[in-house]
């Protein structure tokens, strides 16, 4: 499974931060052409994400973009646009129902088979409401273009009658139940943005709160916020030294055509090494192993 | 009363040239005491013998919030003073009135470390006849001890002083903190003139100016604006790409084998070079490791460093902000000091010359290593030579922040506009897309390598922001040449044209 950890909110109308984002290193950049692009500039927006999504800076970097609702005027030509540039993700906002889904599928699909591209366009959907969150488990089932599902909180939270608090307290049945949809689903769940960027302290409490909850990753509004985030996730000093051991002890293995390893006398078997190379391939995305983070 | 040339035995005795003593009247009054007081500026311009074509001095010290420059020469341009040589430690914004006097013929030449705003542009457009000797911060105490640069007349703003001339810039309503270039131009002018808007009861020590090197005081309204004092300096960055550059800069600086107890450190004011100390901090109390020295121009974070134990001693030649300035008063292990003890090459101990590390930024990095920070894009004299090549060419580690496309500008070029740091000085080229090597440090290469830093050829990193950027047109310039770059030790290092 790719290390989604942090996702990088670019307003797709905030030129300096198109051109920048890229060096930030976030695990996926979200080109955004919703919420945060203003009526007037939706078009020159969706201009500058079709060319930066081609542009060299961004090709080694994992790519989404949030695409206007389609029922809107601008949602097929936003998806016209960005599949040609070839995104790596299309997110859904507002993901109430499996209809929403199957819908979309069915654009790109068609899209795809018209420019003739092989790439098989990824979904993410966004789920913002109480029936989205109701709907959940079925969602992140139906789909195999569905890479993950995660929680809209600013919307979710009006739908719900409430606000948001620093505690959280109003997103905890969303958040589990978002994250058990997602796992069944055998799917990445992430949770919402931490909106003040000032509040360093808040945002690294509440990444620690969702880290152990289980999810994989959570969007970000602020490139601040990524090493704070890429922290957190980081795997202790002793899971790493654990993980090494596992990997030299059935390369030993291996090399000696032993089918059986143990590491103090313990039997390693193959979900045992997955999660060490998972250990490792995140304490490398850290900086642990040599790499910048 | 008897005289010692009446005394027949002293007559073969006395020295060749010596007079006999005559007595004089005492004056018991006291009215001597208050004799270096002038009541006006123009009334210590008289006393001091200035004459057309002689070369007066300023300090920078209070930067962007200066009132005494532009008020001396308005007083000297109406005295009628012509053909004088200004001879400034550097020009800031506020110091665009200088046009005027140029084009009157007030001042034909001028000595400084910087030049910027309105005063730059019309200046790199041909606006004198003579260039501008543009310096370092060492270099300029090395022109004026090696003879080229005669101050006649030094103007040397002060927060407080005494009435006798002991001066100090950490009090008062207009402080500045270190006055380490005034203090050598206290030390080499023929006369010193002191402007304060405070004065305090003699004796007012320690001074940093000091009663036997001034020879008049003028009191003025006010010296400086202390909300401008600090400007441009130093507010923490919550730039995201500068706090990158920074945690990639004290990545370096940890892994570069002289990160240990009692190593020594300088920043200077941009964004990244002056969050990188906040990295540091962090990584420093992490691995229990306190710094001998922090130098140069001090900010408000080096101060806290210095409280927290981090940093044993400051050494102050110019105090950045109102917590350095603050700072000097206060804290017995905050130094001043000269700008011949900062980084005078032919000083006798100049302090960069037992310096480990120094993060400097840039406007212009080319792939030899070269750095430019004085001309921008449009060939507009923009910016400030200060310590850069000083620092760059005594500590043992000098790194390079600058991001490698400011918009759609390029940073690191195949040839820097203009040289004010030669790139055999330079060792490190830290950068948002990677990290670059001077070739000459095969060990501190592997070292970065090691450590996991992204290390990458300047030549690619070149080829990177031409990829981004394109490649910019090449700057029309004249042949007339409006600026000498002298390197620290006096030699010719670049020249300035005027814009075509």
């Amino acid at each position: 499974m790719k290390l989604r950890r942090s996702m990088l909110f670019v307003p797709g109308s905030n030129t300096s931060m198109v051109c920048n984002a890229f060096v930030y290193r976030a695990d996926t950049v979200m080109f955004d052409l919703e919420d945060s692009v203003a009526i007037s500039e939706k078009d020159s927006a969706r201009l500058m994400v079709y060319h930066a999504l081609q542009h060299f800076t961004y090709e080694d970097v994992e790519t989404a973009v949030r695409v206007n609702p389609l029922h809107s005027i601008y949602g097929l030509l936003d998806l016209e646009a960005v599949i040609r540039a070839g995104v790596d993700i299309i997110r859904l906002p507002k993901t109430d129902t499996v209809e929403d889904v199957l819908d979309m599928q069915e654009v790109i699909e068609k899209i795809e088979f018209k420019i003739g591209t092989n790439k098989k366009t990824k979904l993410l959907a966004a789920i913002e409401s109480a029936q989205g969150v109701v709907n959940a488990v079925d969602i992140a089932r139906c789909s195999d273009r569905l890479m993950g599902i995660a929680l809209g909180a600013e919307d979710f939270v009006r739908d719900l009658h409430t606000q948001r608090t620093k505690a959280g307290s109003e997103l905890m049945a969303a958040r589990a139940q978002i994250l058990l949809a997602a796992r069944a689903a055998k799917i990445h769940a992430f949770d919402s943005v931490f909106s003040d960027v000032r509040d360093k302290e808040g945002f690294a409490r509440e990444a620690k709160y969702i880290k152990d909850l289980g999810f994989d990753g959570k969007s970000l509004i602020n490139p601040n916020q990524i090493s704070v985030l890429h922290k957190i996730f980081a795997p202790s000093r002793d899971d790493v030294e654990w993980a090494l051991d596992v990997i030299e002890a059935t390369d030993n293995a291996k090399e000696k055509g032993l089918g059986v390893v143990s590491i103090d006398g313990k039997m390693v078997d193959a979900p045992i090494v997955a999660r060490a190379q998972w250990t490792l391939e995140l304490a490398k995305a850290s900086g642990m192993l040599g790499g910048d983070e | 009363m008897i005289n010692a040339k009446d005394r027949a035995d002293m007559k073969d005795l006395t020295p060749s040239d010596a007079k006999f003593f005559k007595p004089k009247e005492k004056d018991n009054s006291g009215k001597e005491r208050d004799s270096k007081i002038c009541k006006t500026i123009e009334e210590s311009i008289k006393k001091s013998g200035l004459k057309d074509g002689m070369t007066i001095s300023f300090h920078h010290a209070f930067r962007g919030g200066d009132k005494v420059l532009n008020f001396v020469m308005d007083v000297i341009a109406k005295m009628g003073f012509r053909d004088l040589t200004l001879a400034s430690s550097s020009l800031s914004s506020v110091h665009d009135p200088l046009i005027e006097h140029i084009k009157n013929g007030v001042v034909t030449q001028i000595y400084t470390s910087g030049l910027r705003s309105k005063l730059g542009e019309a200046i790199s457009r041909g606006l004198m006849q003579k260039p501008v000797q543009i310096h370092s911060h060492g270099g300029r105490v090395h022109l004026i001890k090696s003879g080229e640069l005669k101050i006649d007349v030094a103007f040397l703003g002060v927060p407080v002083i005494d009435r006798f001339g002991n001066a100090t810039g950490y009090k008062g309503r207009s402080k500045c903190g270190s006055l380490g270039y005034a203090m050598s131009d206290a030390r080499y002018a023929k006369y010193v003139i002191a402007v304060s808007e405070s004065l305090e009861e003699y004796p007012s020590f320690p001074a940093s100016i000091n009663q036997d090197q001034v020879d008049s005081i003028v009191l003025v309204d006010e010296v400086g604006d202390p909300s401008q004092i600090g400007e441009g300096a130093t507010r923490m960055t919550s730039n995201p790409k500068e706090l990158l550059l920074a945690r990639r800069a004290a990545k370096v600086i940890v892994n570069s084998g002289l990160f240990k107890n009692g190593y020594s450190l300088q920043t200077g004011t941009g964004g990244a070079s002056l969050a990188t100390t906040i990295f540091l901090s962090e990584k420093m109390e992490e691995e229990n490791i306190t710094a001998s020295f922090g130098l140069g121009g001090i900010t408000g974070t080096m101060v806290y460093m210095l409280k927290r134990g981090l940093i044993k001693t400051l050494l102050d030649v110019q105090s950045f902000d109102e917590f350095a300035a603050k700072s000097l008063g206060e804290n017995q292990n905050h130094i001043e000091i000269s700008a011949n003890q900062y980084a005078n090459p032919s000083s006798k101990g100049a302090a960069i010359k037992q310096l480990d590390v120094v993060v400097l930024s840039a406007l212009e990095i080319d792939v030899d290593f070269n750095v430019n920070v004085l001309t921008g894009s449009k060939g507009i004299l923009r910016g400030a030579s200060g310590g850069h090549c000083d620092t760059a060419a005594e500590a043992k580690l000098s790194i390079i922040v600058a991001p490698l496309t400011r918009g759609r500008i390029p940073t690191i070029l195949k040839r820097v506009n203009t040289i004010i740091t030669p790139g055999n000085t330079v060792d490190v080229v830290v950068t948002d897309q990677g990290v670059a090597v001077n070739p000459k440090n095969i060990e501190l290469k592997k070292r970065l390598k090691n450590a996991g830093i992204t290390v990458i050829e300047i030549e690619e990193l070149h080829k990177k922001a031409m990829r981004i950027c394109g490649k910019p047109k090449p700057i029309k310039y004249s042949d007339k040449v409006v600026a000498t770059i002298r390197y620290r030790d006096g030699s010719v290092l670049d020249v300035v044209k005027a814009l075509a």
